[in-house]
């Protein structure tokens, strides 16, 4: 159906695309890998019209296309769910599916649109609302919402950049169960993923991506978990963790009875009560927004509590600002990698100095030293930086969390919170930063990782806690507990605490 | 204080109003593509200028006001070609237009100052609806320009709320990497609503110089255009609340005149304050209350679009 042929894509600085070649056909789900800034969101933006090919040919069923802008991809029937997705929050569903739709008269009328938007949501089983604002909505349903905005454009081929890396593992079934029912009505669907099991589960056809150029296509049914990782990074990945035993020494954090507000003014944590010792990772498990944001900011200081008590090493710092954190050796490696993490427009060794710069005691910066410091920290953990001068923003999600846990490592913090740190990474990266993790917990740090991938926290945490509704739920012992146990907790059951 | 002085008061203070109005519902339109303009200032003084001159040898106020348009239109599309194409920061554009504009202006109408002007827009009291007590007096028994603006405010709601233009117009300046990929142009979109919101400016400006002081003063325009910018935010973006801002700051510029006539000794530079001190009174205020509330200004106002940045 879609044939893309020999394309090329040059940034300044980098060859994203390098003569990929690409085909899907109808009724087919068909799966892109590869490691993070192997090109694959820059080939499907080229299939979108969003960005223009330095060379290379599409056709679709057989017809050899240009597509100037994203306009003509749509007349051609090509729909794509950014990884970012582009919806504007203030309009209603409605509202956002109309947008630029040929056939909607100039003055339009809302409800008539809102029904035959719900009867369309109905068929597929996308359950959603057309009349409410994107702002209000979750991530997940913002997705479905993408997704009902394709499909009313009459799309017949759907792309999908990494749909899965921010639902539930329950939304991510639902997902692929719609995705294959689009396909068996003869759609073709193009899903990037960097999650190996769902792809082997759920798809027809793998492509893989390395530094820009085409390993190579697969059935899914011919192939397995090691080829794929050997197709994508080129060498054999470890997939199964190996953790050395627990070595716990002093207690680093101790919240007590701890309390703190959400945005909206409601209690987003009650009562939690949690100790961390050195040398140990405790795993933070819950479905997001149970009070994991709150919960990592009030740590990191930049929340206030509102009743109990937080220690740092025996000292008392309830109401420390994020510096005093910082300087009693708490580094915050948040969700959102560019914004709350480091800055998109500056450049990588001016966010590698931004943690150290209370370290320059003139005042004045030493830059032959922290450009110095900055290849270190590059060239330790493998950051694909194709210019340490170029702002941030360019960087592939895996580099820039290798350079965010990187500066975070640096200062040899007593206690490292994370959220999410594997959101969107592939599996090498996610190798590195599991052994990164492991490193700094043999170190004799304490770790607080927060996530919502249950195989993740089974095989890192020494101390499983669950959080639902802002309360602790229990604190297990991942190795004496199931699955199963941990999803009932996060379902709002209460367990007694053991280990 | 009397009935009668109360409504001249309000009357005027409508007439006061309308540049003001004129500007604002243009900046809106711009604001809303997510272009910030701060030449409004600029693009009123060369409308002024250029209407006035028009008017002069052409004898047809009709036709200053078209000219007068046109240039605020034309200095429009140099912001445009600045912050859209070439993507500049869109204060420092504006900004040297406002400055551009206010000399230009000057230079052009060095020999105009004092000069009389007989074409002017007149009042008009509408039949039957300038009867209505009240009402009738402040806001029918104004010029033809007046009854426009009335008539702008209601389009503009319409065309913005209620029509698929309008909503796309919004998209583009909420989002324009969203509206971009449903298939809408945002570069021409931008441009249209600043070489529009230009044009309304330019009227603005020639509404001063034909119809509220017929005559050309050099920086006639003192401060309106920044008050119009500042009243946009007050207005939260709508036209709605804008015709309401302009009226009430049309009030308080003409309320010193109001009160020397009925012998209320204040000092004149305390009553040329009045209007400027209000402004930055209603900024704070609004800018508390769009705090709490979701109306904020659009999420792209101000910043260039490009298509493969990210
Ligand atoms: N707009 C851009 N300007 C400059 N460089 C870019 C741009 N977009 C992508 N790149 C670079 O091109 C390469 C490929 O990026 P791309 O986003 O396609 O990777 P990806 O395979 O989607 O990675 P990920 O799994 O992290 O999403 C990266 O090195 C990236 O830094
Ligand atoms: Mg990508």
């Amino acid at each position: 159906m879609v044939e893309m042929i020999n394309i090329t894509k040059r940034f300044p600085g980098i060859l994203a695309n390098d003569r990929v070649s690409f085909s899907v056909k109808a009724g087919e789900i068909h799966a892109l890998l590869g490691e993070n800034g192997a090109g694959k969101s820059t080939l499907m933006s080229i299939l979108t019209g969003l960005y223009r090919p330095d060379e290379g040919e599409i056709r679709i069923q057989g017809t050899p296309v240009d597509l100037q802008s994203p306009r003509d991809a749509v007349a051609h029937g090509i729909g794509m769910v950014h990884q970012h997705f582009k919806l504007v929050k203030p309009f209603t569903v409605a509202e956002n599916i109309i947008l630029g739709l040929k056939g909607i008269k100039e003055v339009y009328n809302l409800k008539s649109i809102d029904e035959s938007v719900a009867q369309l949501s109905r068929e597929y089983g996308l359950h959603i609302q057309p009349d409410s604002p994107i702002w209000q909505l979750s991530v997940g349903e913002q997705q479905r919402a993408e997704i009902v905005k394709i499909l009313f454009r009459g799309a017949e081929i759907l792309i999908l950049d990494e749909p899965t890396a921010v639902l539930t593992p329950q939304e991510a079934k639902d997902l692929y169960k719609t995705l294959r029912k689009m396909a068996d009505l003869g759609k073709a669907i193009i899903v990037i993923s960097h999650k190996l099991s769902e792809v082997l589960a759920h798809t027809d056809a793998i492509t893989v991506l390395r530094g820009g150029r085409s390993v190579g296509t697969v059935r899914t049914k011919e192939t397995s978990e090691m080829e794929l990782t050997r197709m994508m990074v080129g060498r054999p990945v470890m997939l199964e963790t190996v953790k050395n035993p627990v070595n716990r020494s002093s207690k680093v954090l101790e919240l007590h009875n701890l309390s703190a507000l959400g945005n909206r003014g409601q209690f987003a944590l009650k009562e939690i009560n949690l100790d961390i010792y050195g040398g140990e990772i405790v795993g933070i498990a819950g479905v997001a927004g149970n009070g994991q944001r709150e919960l990592a900011e009030v740590v990191a200081g930049l929340r206030a509590i509102e009743r109990g008590q937080k220690k740092v090493d025996g000292n008392d710092l309830t109401l420390a600002s994020p510096k005093q954190m910082i300087q009693a050796g708490v580094s915050y490696v948040p969700e959102d990698r560019l914004g709350t993490g480091l800055v998109p427009n500056l450049n990588a060794m001016e966010n590698y100095l931004l943690k150290g710069v209370q370290r320059m005691p003139s005042g004045f910066i030493n830059w032959k030293q922290v450009a110095q410091e900055t290849a270190e920290v590059i060239k330790k953990y493998d950051i694909k930086v194709p210019n340490p001068k170029n702002p941030v923003k360019m960087l592939s999600g895996g580099n820039l969390q290798k350079l965010l846990l990187g500066r975070e490592i640096s200062g040899k913090p007593r206690l490292i919170v994370t959220m999410y740190p594997m959101r969107g990474l592939d599996v090498g990266a996610m190798e590195t930063i599991r052994s990164l993790l492991l490193q700094e917990r043999d170190r004799g740090a304490a770790v607080l990782l927060i996530s919502e991938e249950l195989e993740e926290l089974f095989a890192l945490s020494d101390r499983l806690a669950v959080l639902h509704g802002g309360e602790v739920m229990g604190v297990v012992d991942p190795h004496k507990t199931t699955f199963e146990d941990v999803g009932l907790m996060m379902a709002g059951k209460r367990m007694a605490a053991h280990g | 204080m009397e009935q009668s002085i109360w409504l001249a008061l309000l009357s005027t203070g409508v007439v006061a109003g309308t540049p003001i109005l004129f500007a604002a519902l243009g900046e809106i339109l711009t604001e809303r593509a997510g272009i910030l303009n701060l030449g409004v200032e600029g693009m009123m003084l060369v409308g002024a200028v250029t209407g006035f001159m028009v008017t002069m040898s052409t004898h047809n106020q009709w036709m200053g006001l078209l000219m007068a348009i046109v240039a605020g239109g034309l200095m429009a599309l140099i912001h445009a070609f600045l912050s859209i194409t070439l993507r500049a920061n869109q204060v420092v554009s504006g900004l040297a237009l406002t400055i551009f504009g206010t000399g230009l202006s000057g230079f052009l109408g060095k020999d105009l100052i004092g000069v009389p002007l007989t074409d002017t827009f007149k009042p008009i009291p509408i039949a039957g609806l300038s009867e209505i007590p009240w009402i009738g007096d402040i806001l029918f028994k104004h010029d033809a320009l007046v009854y426009i603006s009335y008539g702008l405010i209601f389009i503009l709601w319409f065309f913005l709320y209620r029509t698929k233009t309008g909503l796309e117009l919004r998209a583009v300046g909420e989002n324009p990497a969203a509206a971009d990929a449903a298939g809408i142009n945002v570069f021409a979109i931008r441009y249209a609503c600043v070489i529009a919101g230009g044009m309304l400016a330019g009227a603005a400006g020639a509404y001063l110089s034909l119809a509220y002081a017929p005559s050309w003063l050099e920086n006639m325009t003192a401060g309106r255009g920044w008050i119009a910018v500042a009243l946009v935010i007050f207005g939260t973006w709508n036209p709605l609340r804008a015709f309401l801002g302009s009226f009430f700051f049309g009030t308080i510029d003409v309320m010193g005149f109001t009160m020397q006539t009925i012998g209320i000794q204040i000092p004149s530079f305390f009553l040329k304050m009045l209007p400027y001190i209000f402004t930055i009174a209603v900024l704070i205020v609004v800018t508390r209350e769009t705090k709490t509330r979701r109306v904020a200004s659009p999420e792209a106002l101000s910043i260039p679009y490009n298509r493969e940045e990210r």
